[in-house]
């Protein structure tokens, strides 16, 4: 007997579903969901992190995420432009900057900033913010080149051609007509950038924090310490989520927006 | 304006071979030719938006080939039409329009914005003022690009093939508005593939083939009765698409 290429799929798609929902059933038999949930959830706990998850952990979170971008954009600005200036000397300095801090883990960036230049020279962070922001900053402003470049690139030369006949200089045509044009394109990819610094500055605790400047995810590892149960980082896991989910939902329908747009 | 010997190389491609052209004031000069003969880059060689090889170009008196010539300020004598309108997407008409006036030449917004509404009534596009290019035809978004490089009063037009980009029926509003201007004395070297406009509206036609002008005269003359062999093979293709 001879199947069609059709009754073959069907049978193949047929066979997943089953095999799927066998695993599933196992599991839900062999796991012991009552230790589970107390081990991973466990409301007294829950209840236990509130308010200081949100006054202190997600507050620092924010704080770092926010000094983290706005330094991030400003310099990813400066680098892209530099990247596409005429300038040769400009162009190799910011791409080796790019490639070379992009290279590198954000942790091991981290800790040279952070932790290694004080040890080595002596000198000292102002604040602990700053520790954090700075390197953070520093490393975004890297991939925020990128995409900020991308942008840039994304604009029909005719734009800056117009600009140029009407007598404006490189950079007012830049600043006035191409840069506002680029903006648009790249907000869904800086909102996913934000996104990724949201969950990167939860690197940021590895260098020493004090009681004050605890971030979601050190707050949640000590949480686990004191309670000898895993539902702090849980829960800090799930404030990530309601920070994030939101806005690579927002990333995603301002991509559909522009598409549609576009057509 | 004037160009002297102007040469333009792209790498091993000698684009530019050599061309001599004076427009005088008031004068409208008609380029035609293939593709590729080079008619954009001699047009972008005058404003210098392509920095020719060799060779000299005047506009007004000045030479923009000098080294030490302002090109940001001396670009503002010469306006530009595309063939793909190029208006900035980001903005309405209305700011289309006043943007070099108010950052270039540091004009008020009132005055710019009331220049923009005499230039757009001129183009037949008042009511436009408000507009985005995209809510626009392509005819509508060419006439306001005509109005953006007038605004800046500039000294010569320079279109490259400001109708090829439109629809048949959409032709005839952005010809009018070039036509209305040659008749008001304006000086323009016009890149068309029209030869109805170039015969009716050109004081000159010059015909270019592979860099270099072959033969220019009365339209008349250079499109009627063509002298070069390379003339005649041109036009009669162009008579042949039509
Ligand atoms: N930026 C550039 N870099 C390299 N080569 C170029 C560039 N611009 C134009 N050229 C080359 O120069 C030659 C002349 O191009 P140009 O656009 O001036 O022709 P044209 O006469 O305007 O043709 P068309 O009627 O198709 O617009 C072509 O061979 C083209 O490939
Ligand atoms: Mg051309």
């Amino acid at each position: 007997m001879s199947w069609s290429r059709r009754q073959r799929l069907r049978l193949v798609r047929g066979g997943v579903y089953a095999a799927t929902i066998t695993a599933l059933v196992l599991i839900l038999l062999v796991v012991d969901w009552g230790a589970l949930g107390g081990a991973l959830f466990k409301w007294g706990i829950v209840k236990d992190q509130f308010p200081d998850i949100l006054t202190t952990a997600l507050r620092n979170t924010v704080i770092f995420t926010i000094f983290g971008f706005a330094g991030g954009l400003s310099l990813g600005l400066l680098l892209a432009i530099m990247r596409l200036s005429g300038v040769r000397p400009y162009r190799w300095f910011a791409a080796t900057y790019i490639e070379v801090l992009r290279g590198i883990p954000l942790l091991v960036t981290l800790l040279i900033l952070g932790f290694g230049i004080p040890i080595a020279t002596g000198w000292k962070w102002p604040n602990p913010y700053i520790q954090g922001s700075v390197p953070l900053a520093l490393v975004a402003g890297a991939y925020i080149a990128e995409t900020v470049r991308a942008g840039i690139e994304a604009v029909p030369r005719g734009q800056m051609e117009a600009a140029r006949s009407l007598g404006m200089s490189y950079s007012r045509a830049m600043a006035t007509i191409i840069i506002p044009q680029a903006f648009r394109i790249i907000v869904p990819p800086l909102t996913n950038e934000f996104v990724l610094l949201i969950k990167d500055t939860s690197l940021i605790s590895v260098l020493g924090v004090t009681a004050s400047t605890l971030d979601l995810a050190r707050f949640g590892r000590n949480g686990v310490n004191d309670t000898a149960n895993a539902t702090p980082l849980v829960v800090a896991g799930l404030v990530y989520l309601a920070l994030t989910v939101p806005l690579t939902q927002l990333a995603a329908w301002m991509e559909r927006r522009s598409k549609a747009g576009r057509r | 304006m004037r160009i002297e010997a102007l040469h333009k190389r792209f790498g091993s491609n000698h684009v530019l071979c050599g061309i001599d052209l004076y427009v005088t004031r008031g004068e409208v000069v008609c380029i035609i030719g293939p593709s590729g003969s080079g008619k954009s880059t001699l047009l972008r060689c005058v404003n210098m938006l392509e920095t020719p090889s060799d060779g000299r170009v005047f506009v007004d008196g000045i030479e923009l080939t000098d080294p030490d010539c302002d090109l940001d300020r001396a670009r503002t004598s010469t306006g530009m039409v595309f063939q793909s309108f190029n208006l900035f997407a980001h903005m309405s008409v209305l700011d289309n329009i006043t943007i070099a006036l108010r950052k270039v030449l540091r004009q008020d917004r009132s005055a710019a914005e009331a220049k923009a509404q005499k230039l757009l009534t001129r183009v037949g596009l008042a009511e436009k003022a408000t507009a985005y290019p995209a809510q626009l035809s392509g005819g509508q978004q060419q006439r306001v690009a005509i109005a953006r490089a007038l605004a800046m009063e500039p000294k010569v037009m320079l279109f490259d093939e400001a109708t090829s980009a439109l629809d048949p029926e959409l032709v005839g509003d952005v010809l009018r508005v070039m036509r209305e201007l040659a008749e008001e004395g304006m000086t323009m070297l016009v890149v068309t593939h029209e030869m109805d406009f170039a015969r009716g509206v050109a004081d000159r036609v010059v015909f270019m083939d592979s860099g270099a002008v072959v033969e220019e005269g009365h339209p008349d003359q250079v499109i009627g009765n063509p002298r070069e062999e390379r003339t005649k093979r041109f036009l009669a293709n162009v008579r042949k698409r039509d």
